[in-house]
């Protein structure tokens, strides 16, 4: 009797041979199981960001491809880190990149704004009606992305609906220019953007017992202090989550800005477009494409940590 | 009885960690063939991890198992001559009732037209005949059951294992399945091993009983062993309810002993000597309808007595149960079967009674 | 009865709207009969004529379509066995970098994604000559992997909500588990896979962000089309292709709609 004394010999067996092993253990297809998916992701997904970081270490050439090797044929290695030197210098670069940033920033504060009420809204509404409400929340996202923007083209531009209508009811005179300015951009975005964060605010709140929360109100508690402290602090997962499926990927936009941004909405998804087709300076965008994932690192680590806890949460 | 069938099952030294965690401390056990055997225990005491380990879902961090002398510790539960009553049932949702029975059938290979007769075999089996083509949402928690039941006997393991069979069932339910499960096993012959929390069930099911308690096994005996010879309090008082009185052990004779207990008021006597010595602290215990209840003295007799106050009672029908307050304070549970009817019961709230037992009755227990 | 607050009902109203309104306005003005798009000139069809006489069109359509049938199909495979691994797997060696790598993709703007699978193809063009023409396979290749990562969070959610004694008891039976994976697991988690098949579907049939990265010349999917088009400023075709997108689209998600509302009711 008593705790099996140490050393604990641990017996090599089928089923343990991976330390805390799970189910469904059975080595081969295990092994290919996992094994696919994963090199696939290394080789397509992980090789690529050394792929650009080497590049970015370079120099531009007029060659094919257009930039200096990192390792020449005797096996120097030569680097440059010209190109980041460039971008921290120059002003227009680090206004880009902040103004990238306030842009999504604000964009995702809006999402937030319309998205929290709506999905609240759904939330609360009937088993029948609830299905119905989020499949109109999801069938603009099946609907292509690039068209949905377009759609805002047609309504934002000098003859477009929102000119004629306001000229029609006579608040302005000649048509004002709407489109092809920030304010378009920033309207873009929010339209692309709100079903990412409608869906996991509605997943949250929606495990919520908001039946709870309204009979605190009936209990006397006004609905601004039962939002505050209740519903607010529960719904804050979902409300990280939302915020940074529309921040991360807005803050790299290239299409919105395109199409509904004016000269001097550029936005460094842009930028790095640009750089690349049209300047054909591979470096430079490389080392572009280095700095935004710098910049975003910290958002996208908080949303691995975030992740990680919610599964642990669920398990 | 030769080595052969009492070793059947034979655990060793097992143990099962999750990290720091031990779930499972050393356990060493013999099961013999054809037995009905239960794990008994609370909660958290680690019988399902120890049933898991059996099935093979679970690999054993130490120690080994043999099944009808084979060495089954490496093998996956596919391999094993074990099969397993999952206390969801698990039933396969997308299959019928048939197909989920038919199930072990198909990966072992065996040829259709035997399949066939073997499911409706086991379908008579667990009186399911009527439900064959049913999905298991269209079935009742009982029927779910009988279908694991079904699915699981059907491949003829060597061992059953069950995991809280009958806690999911009502009352009625309960006892119709226990009777049930007992007359299967007696004519299959397969060896049981069951895991419950409750002990009426495991009373009732078993042949022996082994009550766990944080990993380990307290005591492991026929269900009256364990309930008139409990070897601790854990025990004693995890099966049906005890008395007990603490005291000091005051003589020991040959095949006898003294304590003496103020909880009680008066010396009591117990046979055995239970390797105690003068003065040492000790636990003398009795169950409740060991203990005889009346309004007039007892006769002069060997009986232990001791006064006391009716402070509560209970009606049962078939029985009354009695808290008896003693000239102490304690208080102390007596119960007794209602052999007569009558229009007034013999004793009363508030009566001053005696309570009595024969000093075999009584249980020593030191830890 | 469940009765919405009068500001939150409004919100939700101006929401819809918000979101449907330039939708409806693009259909309204597929059937301009002026060549300015956003002038009404009369009712007319000629746009849808015209659209399907369009070879470019026609051939993008084409092409995205096999593109997304191809990528949604193998997404699905590697998201699932992703998810399997995740999901069932425990802590095998390399775990913390394999969730890392499987759901970033998700959070990563696109044209970083892009540029970098750009510059892998180039490099393992000069490595070992392959892919010396770019466009229907770097293109496929490219979605899969991004499209993976989404497939993989579906899946990972039911198997994780999915009752796992099943397959415990499937193993017990007799079950390998490679059998009890074709027997018991898929077939659970089916609806999570077809939905993420959808997903994968959807992605890479929307994507020009990516699609343009690692494309190359003759290999035009129907979003760089309508891009370049679009990048003139409004088109009137470019109403009716939409409107036609938008309408099968609809059709599509109603029909699922209907079936989830059936299957729900049994």
């Amino acid at each position: 009797m008593g705790i099996v004394a140490a050393p604990q010999r641990r017996r090599a067996k089928r089923l343990d041979v991976l330390p805390g092993a799970g189910k469904l253990q059975d080595n081969l297809w295990q092994r290919v199981a996992i094994a696919t998916p994963y090199i696939w992701l290394f080789v397509f997904f992980l090789m690529p960001f050394v792929i650009i970081l080497k590049i970015s270490l370079a120099d531009p050439l007029v060659a094919q491809p257009p930039y200096t090797p990192t390792f020449d044929s005797l096996g120097n290695i030569s680097v440059t880190a010209d190109n980041f030197a460039f971008l921290l210098t120059d002003k227009l670069y680090a206004i880009t990149y902040l103004k990238s940033i306030l842009m999504a920033a604000t964009a995702t504060m809006c999402c937030l704004m319309l998205g929290y009420p709506m999905a609240y809204g759904i939330a609360r509404a009937s088993e029948t009606s609830r299905n119905l409400l989020l499949l109109l929340i999801i069938l603009p996202f099946w609907i292509s992305f690039l068209l949905r923007v377009y759609a805002w083209m047609g309504l934002l531009n000098n003859h477009g609906v929102i000119n004629n209508l306001l000229m029609f009811v006579g608040v302005i005179d000649a048509p004002m220019q709407i489109i092809y300015t920030d304010f378009a951009v920033f309207i873009g975005l929010t339209y692309s953007y709100l079903p990412f964060m409608i869906l996991p605010l509605y997943a949250t709140l929606e495990r919520m017992d908001l039946d709870l929360v309204e009979a605190a109100q009936d209990l006397g508690a006004s609905a601004t202090i039962a939002f505050r402290d209740i519903t607010w602090p529960l719904s804050r997962p979902g409300v990280i989550a939302g915020c940074l499926l529309v921040f991360i990927p807005a803050t790299g936009e290239y299409v919105i800005p395109y199409l509904l941004g004016g000269p001097n909405s550029l936005l460094i998804g842009r930028v790095l477009f640009d750089e690349f087709f049209v300047n054909r300076d591979w470096p430079l965008a490389s080392a572009v494409a280095i700095v935004m994932l710098i910049l975003l690192v910290v958002p996208i680590m908080y949303w691995k940590n975030f992740e990680r806890k919610a599964a642990e949460n669920e398990a | 009885m030769s080595d052969d069938k009492s070793n059947f099952i034979r655990i060793k030294n097992l143990s099962k960690l999750f990290g720091d965690f031990v779930a499972v401390d050393d356990v060493s056990l013999d099961i013999a063939r054809g037995e009905l055997f239960s794990i008994l225990g609370g909660s958290g005491c680690g019988k399902t991890t120890l049933l898991r380990v059996l099935a093979g879902l679970e690999a054993p961090t130490t120690g080994s198992i043999e099944i009808d002398g084979v060495d089954v510790t490496e093998q996956p539960p596919y391999e094993r001559p074990v099969n397993m009553m999952f206390q969801s049932y698990a039933i396969f949702p997308h299959m019928d009732v048939s197909a989920n029975i038919a199930y072990g059938l198909n990966k072992d290979r065996v040829a259709a037209n035997e399949i066939k007769t073997r499911v409706d075999e086991a379908i008579e089996l667990v009186q399911m005949g009527d439900f064959r083509n049913r999905k298991p949402q269209q079935l009742s928690g009982g029927q779910r059951q009988r279908v694991a039941l079904a699915r699981a006997l059907i491949k003829r393991p060597k061992v059953l294992l069950l995991d809280e069979p009958l806690a999911a069932l009502d009352k009625k339910l309960r006892e119709h399945t226990q009777f049930e499960l007992m007359n299967i096993q007696d004519e299959l012959g397969i060896t049981f091993v069951v895991v419950t929390h409750d002990q009426e069930e495991a009373m009732t099911l078993s042949t022996r009983i082994a009550v766990m308690e944080q990993g380990r096994f307290l005591q492991v005996g026929a269900p009256k062993e364990v309930y008139e010879y409990p070897k601790s309090r854990f025990v004693a008082d995890f099966i049906g309810t005890i008395n007990t009185f603490e005291g000091k052990v005051t003589r020991v004779g040959d095949d006898t002993i003294s304590v003496e207990s103020t909880e009680a008021g008066t010396e009591l006597r117990a046979l055995g000597t239970h390797g105690l010595e003068l003065g040492q602290d000790t636990c003398i215990a009795v169950r409740p309808e060991k203990i005889f209840i009346t309004r007039q003295e007892p006769e002069d007799n060997d009986d232990i007595r001791v006064r006391g106050v009716v402070d509560d009672l209970a009606y049962l029908g078939n029985l009354s149960l009695y808290r008896v307050r003693l000239e102490s304070g304690k208080v102390i549970q007596v119960s007794a079967q209602n052999r007569r009817r009558s229009a007034t019961r013999a004793v009363e709230w508030d009566d001053q009674v005696w309570v009595s037992w024969r000093p075999r009755s009584a249980v020593v227990l030191s830890d | 009865m469940k009765r919405l607050s009068r500001s939150i009902f409004s919100i939700l109203i101006f929401g819809y709207a918000f979101l449907y309104i330039p939708l409806i306005l693009v259909v309204a003005y597929s059937f301009n009969d002026s060549r300015i798009a956003t002038i009404w000139g009369g009712f007319s069809t000629r746009w849808y004529g015209e659209l399907f006489r369009n070879d470019q069109v026609l051939d993008a359509l084409f092409l995205s379509v096999r593109i997304a049938l191809t990528s949604a199909t193998l997404a699905t495979i590697l998201g699932t066995m992703a998810a399997l691994a995740l999901a069932r797997f425990g802590r095998f060696r390399g775990h913390t970098l394999f969730t890392g790598m499987i759901t970033s993709p998700m959070v990563m703007p696109e044209v970083i994604t892009g540029l970098s699978l750009l510059l892998l193809f180039i490099a393992l063009q000069q490595l070992t000559g392959w892919p010396g023409q770019r466009g229907f396979s770097t293109i496929t290749i490219a979605h899969t992997t991004f499209s993976m990562a989404y497939v993989a969070v579906v899946v990972q959610a039911r198997l994780s909500a999915m009752d796992q004694s099943l397959e415990e008891a499937a193993m017990d039976l007799g079950g390998r588990p490679l059998r009890v994976v074709f027997d018991i697991t898929l077939p659970l988690i089916a609806p999570a896979m077809i939905a993420g098949w959808l997903l994968a579907f959807t992605l890479s049939l929307d994507d020009l962000v990516i699609a343009s990265f690692v494309s190359g010349p003759g290999a035009t999917t129907l979003p760089m089309y309508i891009f370049s088009k679009v990048k003139l400023g409004v088109s009137p075709d470019i109403n009716a292709l939409a409107s036609l997108i938008i309408a099968f689209v609809s059709f599509g998600v109603l029909l699922a709609w209907a079936v989830m509302r059936r299957t729900e009711a049994r």
